[in-house]
C-alpha cells in the first residue's frame, strides 16, 4: 500500500518538474519514502481540513524538495494533482519552493536551507506550552546540516526536551558541487546529534519497515528530541538519476520524463 | 546589442584571469560553485579555491581572516544567502575593520526566476549601501562585469559586487573603462535622465529607443557603483535635464532610487520617478513574465520619464 502511494508521488515529481522545466528532483525523490510514511502512516493531519489544531506537523527544512512535498499533498488530497503540472509558472499555487500562504498543506514557507528546522523548535515548543499532544517532524538535507543554525535549533531542541519533535536526515550523501565527503564532511554524523542530547537512530530510508518502526520508537522517547539518520539514495527510482550529482537541480526532458514515468510504471 | 551573456558567466572568467596575474586571490563558495561560476577559478588554481560547504556565515568569517594575512578573498554565493545569512558577520567581521574582502553574489533580483521569492534578493543593494565602508557595484553587462572583477582587486578594502544569473545583452565595448564611484553617461539627452543599474541598463537604452521615436531625448546613465554613489554626474544630469528616472532590479526602498533621491534632495531637486519593485516580494515565473509583472521594462521606464517631463 505505501509502496502504491510513494511510485505515485513519484511519478508527481517526475511530472511537476517536467511540466515546469526546472526544479530538484534527485532530493525529492530520496525523500519519496520518507514523505509516504509520515502522511500515509504516522502522521494525523486531515486534507479537508487543513488548518485542524490537533493536527501533526511536517515542515520541509530542505525547501528545494518542494516537488516531493507537492506530491504527496496532493496523493493525500490536500489539492487536485492537476495543481502539479503548473509548478514554478507564473501565478501558480505551487512556488519553486515552498509557500506556506499559498497551498493548503504547507506548514512553513522553506527554501533557505536550516531555517526550517529552526521554525520546527518553535511550533514543538508551542505544542508542549498549550499541553497538546502535537507532534512536529522535520525533514532536512545532508547538506543542508552543515548549516550553523541547524546546531543552534538542535541545541534548544534538547535543551527543552523536545521529545514531540522528530527529525529526519535524508542522508543521501550528496549536495550541489558534489559528495558530502568533498565538499565538506558532516561526519561522524551520528556521534554529533548524540552530543547534541539526541536519541539517534539509523535506518535505509526506502524501507518501509524500517522507517515505521522508528517513527514509532520515536514517539516513545519522551523527554528527548529524536533524530532519524535515513540512508537514502539521490534521484531513487529513476535509474538514470539515482546517485547521479547532476540531477540535484535539473528537469528531465521530455524523452527522459518519459523513460522515467516508464521506469515507475506508465504514465497515469 | 546583440549578443547575450550573463553577468556571473563574467564573473567566472574575470577571476579564472585575475588569479594568473595576482596570486594573492583566493575564492571561497558556499556549495555553488557551479552556478556562480567559481568553479572556472577552481579549475585553473585548485589549490586556492575553498569549498566552504552550505555555511555562509562561515564563508564570510573565513574570508575575513584569509584577507587579515594579505589574501584577496573573493567569497561568493547567491545574492540572497551572501547578503541575507550573512549580513551581520560582514558588517562586523569584514567592514568594521576596513578588511579586504569582495563579496561577490550571483542569482540576485528577480530574473532568478522559477525558484521564487527566496531566492529573488531585492533587498542586497539596500542592505549592502547600509554598511559603513562597504562599495557596492552592480554591472550591467558582461564586460563591465569581469572589469568590475579587476578593479574591486585593486581596490583596497571591502567591496560587494551584484551578479545575475540570466543571460543579458552586451553593452559596451572590451576597451570601456570602469571606475569605481564613477557612473557612466551611455547616451546623451537634454529632456530627462535614466539613471539605470545592472540589467536595467539595457532596458534603459530601449526605452531611449522608443522615447526618440517621439521626439523626447533621454540621457542614460549607467549607475554601476551604488556606493560611493557619483554625486556629480546625477547634479549635472539635474541641472541639464530637469528630471529623473531611475531604473534597478530591486525594491524602490534602499537601493539605486534612493541613493540618487538622496542626492537630489540635498543637491539640486527634480521631479523624479523610481522604477524597482515596489516593496513587495517576488514570485515563480519566466524571468521575463516577471520583469513584465513587476514593471521593470523598457515600457514602463517610458511611461516614468513620460511623466517626469510633465511634472517639470
Ligand atoms: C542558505 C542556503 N544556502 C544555499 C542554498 C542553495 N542550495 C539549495 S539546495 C543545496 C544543496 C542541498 O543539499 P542537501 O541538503 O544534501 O539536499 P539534497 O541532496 O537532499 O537535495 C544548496 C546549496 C540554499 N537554498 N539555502
Amino acid at each position: 500500500m505505501l509502496k502504491k502511494n510513494a511510485t505515485e508521488i513519484r511519478k508527481g515529481i517526475i511530472k511537476a518538474v517536467h511540466a515546469a522545466g526546472s526544479g530538484h528532483p534527485g532530493g525529492s525523490l530520496s525523500a519519496a519514502d520518507i514523505l509516504t510514511t509520515l502522511y500515509f502512516y504516522k502522521m494525523k493531519v486531515d486534507p479537508k481540513n487543513p488548518k485542524w489544531e490537533e493536527r501533526d506537523r511536517f515542515v520541509l527544512s530542505k525547501g528545494h524538495a518542494a516537488p516531493v512535498l507537492y506530491a504527496t499533498l496532493a496523493e493525500k488530497g490536500f489539492f487536485p494533482k492537476e495543481e502539479l503540472l503548473k509548478l514554478r509558472h507564473m501565478g501558480a499555487m505551487l512556488q519553486g519552493h515552498p509557500d506556506m500562504k499559498r497551498v493548503p498543506g504547507v506548514e512553513m514557507s522553506t527554501g533557505s536551507l536550516g531555517q526550517g528546522f529552526s521554525c520546527s523548535i518553535g511550533m514543538t515548543l508551542s505544542s508542549k506550552l498549550d499541553g497538546k499532544d502535537t507532534r512536529v517532524y522535520a525533514l532536512l538535507g545532508d547538506g543542508e546540516v552543515q548549516e550553523g543554525l541547524v546546531w543552534e535549533a538542535a541545541m534548544a531542541a534538547s535543551h527543552y526536551k523536545l521529545g514531540q519533535l522528530t527529525a529526519i536526515l535524508d542522508y543521501n550523501g550528496m549536495q550541489i558541487d558534489g559528495l558530502n565527503d568533498e565538499v565538506m564532511t558532516i561526519n561522524p554524523i551520528k556521534d554529533k546529534w548524540e552530543s547534541f542530547g539526541w536519541h539517534v537512530l539509523e535506518i535505509d530510508g526506502h524501507n518501509f519497515e524500517e522507517i515505521i518502526k522508528a517513527l514509532d520508537e520515536a514517539e516513545e522517547i519522551k523527554d528527548q528530541p529524536t533524530m532519524i539518520i535515513a540512508k537514502t539514495i539521490k534521484g531513487k527510482g529513476v535509474s538514470f538519476m539515482e546517485n547521479q550529482v547532476g540531477w540535484h537541480g535539473s528537469a528531465p526532458k521530455d524523452e527522459e520524463a518519459e523513460k522515467a514515468l516508464k521506469e515507475l510504471g506508465g504514465a497515469n | 546589442m546583440s549578443q547575450k551573456i550573463a553577468t556571473r558567466e563574467a564573473y567566472g572568467k574575470a577571476l579564472a584571469a585575475l588569479g594568473k596575474v595576482n596570486e594573492n586571490v583566493v575564492v571561497l563558495d558556499a556549495d555553488l560553485s557551479k552556478s556562480t561560476k567559481t568553479a572556472m577559478f577552481q579549475k585553473e588554481f585548485p589549490n586556492r579555491f575553498f569549498n566552504m560547504g552550505i555555511a555562509e556565515q562561515n564563508l564570510m568569517g573565513t574570508a575575513a581572516g584569509f584577507s587579515t594575512c594579505g589574501k584577496i578573498p573573493f567569497a561568493s554565493t547567491f545574492a540572497m544567502f551572501a547578503t541575507g545569512r550573512a549580513f551581520e558577520i560582514i558588517r562586523n567581521s569584514v567592514c568594521y575593520s576596513k578588511l579586504n574582502v569582495k563579496v561577490c553574489a550571483t542569482h540576485a533580483g528577480i530574473t532568478v526566476g522559477e525558484d521564487g521569492a527566496s531566492h529573488q534578493a531585492l533587498e542586497d543593494l539596500a542592505v549592502m549601501r547600509a554598511i559603513p565602508n562597504m562599495v557596492v557595484l552592480n554591472p550591467a553587462d558582461a564586460v563591465s562585469a569581469e572589469k568590475a572583477v579587476f578593479a574591486m582587486a585593486e581596490y583596497d578594502g571591502p567591496a560587494y559586487a551584484r551578479f545575475g544569473r540570466a543571460a543579458v545583452p552586451v553593452i559596451y565595448d572590451e576597451d570601456m573603462t570602469f571606475e569605481i564611484g564613477k557612473g557612466i553617461e551611455v547616451k546623451e539627452g537634454k529632456d530627462a535622465t535614466i539613471i539605470a543599474t545592472g540589467i536595467l541598463v539595457a532596458e534603459a537604452l530601449e526605452a531611449r529607443e522608443l522615447l526618440s521615436n517621439e521626439g523626447i531625448e533621454a540621457r542614460v546613465i549607467d549607475m554601476h557603483t551604488i556606493k560611493p554613489i557619483d554625486i556629480e554626474i546625477i547634479v549635472k544630469a539635474a541641472n541639464e535635464t530637469g528630471a529623473i528616472v531611475t531604473a534597478e532590479e530591486h525594491n524602490v526602498i534602499g537601493g539605486l532610487g534612493s541613493a540618487v533621491a538622496e542626492v537630489l534632495v540635498e543637491n539640486k531637486p527634480v521631479p523624479m520617478k523610481r522604477i524597482g519593485t515596489q516593496d513587495t516580494f517576488g514570485e515563480s515565473g519566466k524571468p521575463k513574465e516577471l520583469m513584465e509583472k513587476y514593471e521593470l521594462t523598457a515600457k514602463d521606464i517610458v511611461k516614468a520619464v513620460k511623466s517626469v517631463i510633465k511634472m517639470k
